[in-house]
């Protein structure tokens, strides 16, 4: 302290560079190598749930190339009887980037059906859905129609009523009125779709067939309104948080030129929030699309192309989960489940990436007065 | 103003408010016919009881348990590596990189993955991928890893609340004032001390709020698990890892669909609904709470 022959300090270009220390270089290392997990877990996701599928599009392969290259058809032969064997892990990712490659080639010559012995391929685009037959079939339309159809009934109940629930919350509400519908809404959100599931097989099912009085207590439209319930809280919040971001200008210089309040509501503060509505559309569609429980405990899983919202249904989703517990691990119908799963994992994924990339960047173009 | 747009209005403003007030009455509905159905059944001997009688009688004990030990595991895996992510969103990465928007969307697509998708992953992965693995290395192919068990499901059900953490860590950890960082350093604190000392205590809340969210959602979620670990019926608790476990979501699932005689089972249903929906809704009610304090602080 009192040192008086202590030098004076000179502040070198050396001297104030920043010391090593190990600690430090460590928790940042470990910690951006923690942050990449995220990004690594979608990667194995895809890479997995896709790996699977993948002995559909090898058994097809190997019929057709049989003429085009010995050599490569006695390798698949190989990975065939590697994957029914569960203890050839190893040997099995080895090949995969091969049966990567073909897989690229392989969706185009199944749609074509190159008339292969292999029915199994063929049959994927085939209306009917039998997978423990004598013949087993496994066409994906009735599946996707069903899921489309579920979809679109949850949608038209979720989207307006979750919409509207969100303007009333963000434009009109008061301000405790609103504390408690928003943590409502959340706690909606909060309740686990089994519950939910659970509520409209004994409750809902029994509730609209009073109602309507149709024969199936089991159809699309219990479980499509099950699954609006699921998708509201999502629709709800996002929306919410899109109207709430429009600008307040906006809303004061409408008010101003002498609008009201619901006018203000419906034709300024709307119509500047659609792009984050469509963003909370889609990824209600997401939800709902991807939803397994309620469709199985909710929709009868009759694998069924029809437009009456009163049949019975049978999702993507719900197949997956109906059928993999009991399937005998490699064997077709395994696989097919696998590919069921990467189509709905590439579907939510788009959905996802549109809603992230092309809807948000408009939303914020437009507020910062970019664009009309 | 003309008359007929102020009846306009009336209308619109009337519309909106009728679909607020219908979500909150389906919520209530929902909330008491379920009380109402589980009531007459539930006691505490329910509650602690082993299912008898081939599952017609007796309470779900061993349901609570597997669902417990579940999400237990669940968290030890996800809240660390979720805080650790949420910390390098908020300190170390740049907002405008690259890689911290590469994170973030990754966080968010983790977020809306349908989640049988994660039960496919789980058994694509986990069980035939890595426990197969383990097997074939550790044990020359002895089937002890590979097949569904409370790890592999554990696991699963960790990738899927990951996000959950991650958001709410996030979120807590910006409301901790810039002044305080910047007096911890300006004292000549490093970085990773900084965090350490201030910015981790300071968004205790939030870590808080992440895992009960996660908790929540794992108690609830039934399609992960559905192959990859839970049991119809099982005699005893899981001791080891390596075991199968009861869920209360499954077991109220296959009650309710697969079980031969639903309708003899249903108070049994109801009251197993009524305890899960009663667990997550507490849970996220305090997680509700904490949250609203915590952003009322931040204002």
């Amino acid at each position: 302290m009192n040192n008086p022959d202590q030098k004076e300090y000179r502040f070198t270009r050396d001297s104030l560079r920043k010391k090593f220390r190990l600690s430090e270089f460590l928790s940042e290392k470990i910690i951006t190598g923690v942050a990449f997990l995220s990004i690594t877990i979608i990667v194995l996701i895809f890479f997995f749930v896709f790996k699977e599928s993948l002995p559909i599009f090898r058994s097809e392969k190997k019929a057709a190339v049989k003429v085009e290259s010995i050599q490569k058809q006695e390798q698949y032969g190989v990975d065939t009887s590697v994957t029914s064997n569960a203890s050839g892990q190893e040997q099995y990712g080895v090949t995969t980037k091969d049966t990567l490659m073909i897989e690229n080639q392989a969706p185009e010559r199944d749609t074509v059906a190159h008339g292969s012995e292999q029915a199994t391929l063929k049959s994927l685009v085939g209306k009917q859905w039998l997978p423990v037959s004598d013949n087993p079939r496994y066409g994906l339309i009735p599946l996707i129609v069903g899921t489309l159809k579920i979809t679109l009934i949850a949608m038209l109940f979720a989207a307006p009523i979750a919409i509207l629930a969100a303007l009333f919350s963000a434009s009109f509400a008061p301000y405790w009125l609103r504390e408690i519908i928003k943590p409502a809404i959340e706690l909606l959100a909060g309740f686990p779709s089994v519950v939910i599931g659970f509520f409209a097989l004994m409750v809902m099912a029994s509730f609209f067939q009073n109602i309507f009085g149709y024969d199936g207590r089991l159809n699309a439209f219990v479980g499509g309104v099950a699954m609006a319930l699921a998708a509201i809280p999502i629709i709800f919040t996002i929306t919410e948080d899109a109207l709430t971001a429009v600008p307040r200008t906006y809303t004061e210089a409408s008010l101003a030129l002498g609008a009201t309040r619901w006018q203000t509501a419906l034709f300024v503060t709307l119509p500047a929030a659609t792009p984050g509505i469509f963003a909370a559309i889609l990824l209600g569609i997401g939800r709902v699309f991807g939803e397994t429980m309620i469709a199985l405990m909710a929709t009868g899983n009759a694998a069924m192309i029809s437009a009456n919202p009163f049949e019975s249904v049978r999702t993507l989703a719900a197949t997956i989960g109906a059928e993999m517990a009991e399937v005998v691990f490699g064997d077709t119908h395994y696989s097919v489940l696998f590919l069921i799963g990467s189509l709905l994992f590439i579907f939510n994924f788009s959905l996802n990436a549109m809603a992230e990339f092309w809807v948000k960047g408009k939303l914020v173009k437009r507020f910062q007065g970019k664009q009309s | 103003m003309s008359k007929r747009k102020s009846l306009t209005g009336g209308i619109f403003i009337g519309a909106t408010a009728l679909s607020a007030f219908l979500i909150i009455a389906v919520i209530i509905v929902l909330l008491v016919v379920i009380i109402l159905g589980g009531k007459g059944t539930f006691s505490w001997e329910f509650l602690t009881a082993f299912p008898t009688d081939g599952m017609m009688k007796g309470g779900i004990f061993p349901a609570i348990y597997g669902t417990a030990l579940l999400v237990l595991i669940m968290s030890v895996a996800a809240v660390p590596f979720g805080t650790i992510t949420a910390i390098y969103l908020t300190e170390y990465a740049s907002e405008k990189s690259i890689l911290a928007q590469t994170i973030r969307f990754a966080v968010r697509t983790l977020a809306t993955v349908p989640s049988i998708i994660f039960g496919l992953f789980g058994l694509g992965f986990f069980i035939k991928f890595v426990g197969g693995g383990m097997d074939n290395f550790f044990l020359g192919g002895e089937l002890k890893w590979g097949q569904p068990n409370i790890l592999w499901a554990s696991l699963t059900m960790a990738l899927l609340t990951l996000p959950v953490v991650i958001v709410s860590v996030e979120e807590a950890i910006r409301t901790v004032p810039r002044e305080l960082r910047e007096a911890s350093l300006a004292l000549g604190a490093t970085k990773w001390e900084t965090i350490k000392r201030i910015v981790l205590p300071g968004s205790r809340a939030g870590i808080m709020t992440g895992t009960i969210l996660a908790v929540s959602r794992g108690a609830g979620e039934v399609a992960p698990i559905l192959f990859t670990g839970a049991a119809y019926y099982l005699a005893t608790l899981p001791t080891s890892l390596s075991d199968q476990f009861m869920n209360l979501g499954y077991h109220i699932y296959i009650m309710a669909t697969q079980s031969a005689n639903v309708d003899q089972t249903l108070p049994i249903q109801f009251a197993t609904t009524m305890v899960l929906l009663m667990l997550t809704f507490m849970l996220n009610l305090t997680a509700v709470i904490i949250r609203a304090r915590l952003r009322r602080k931040a204002k």
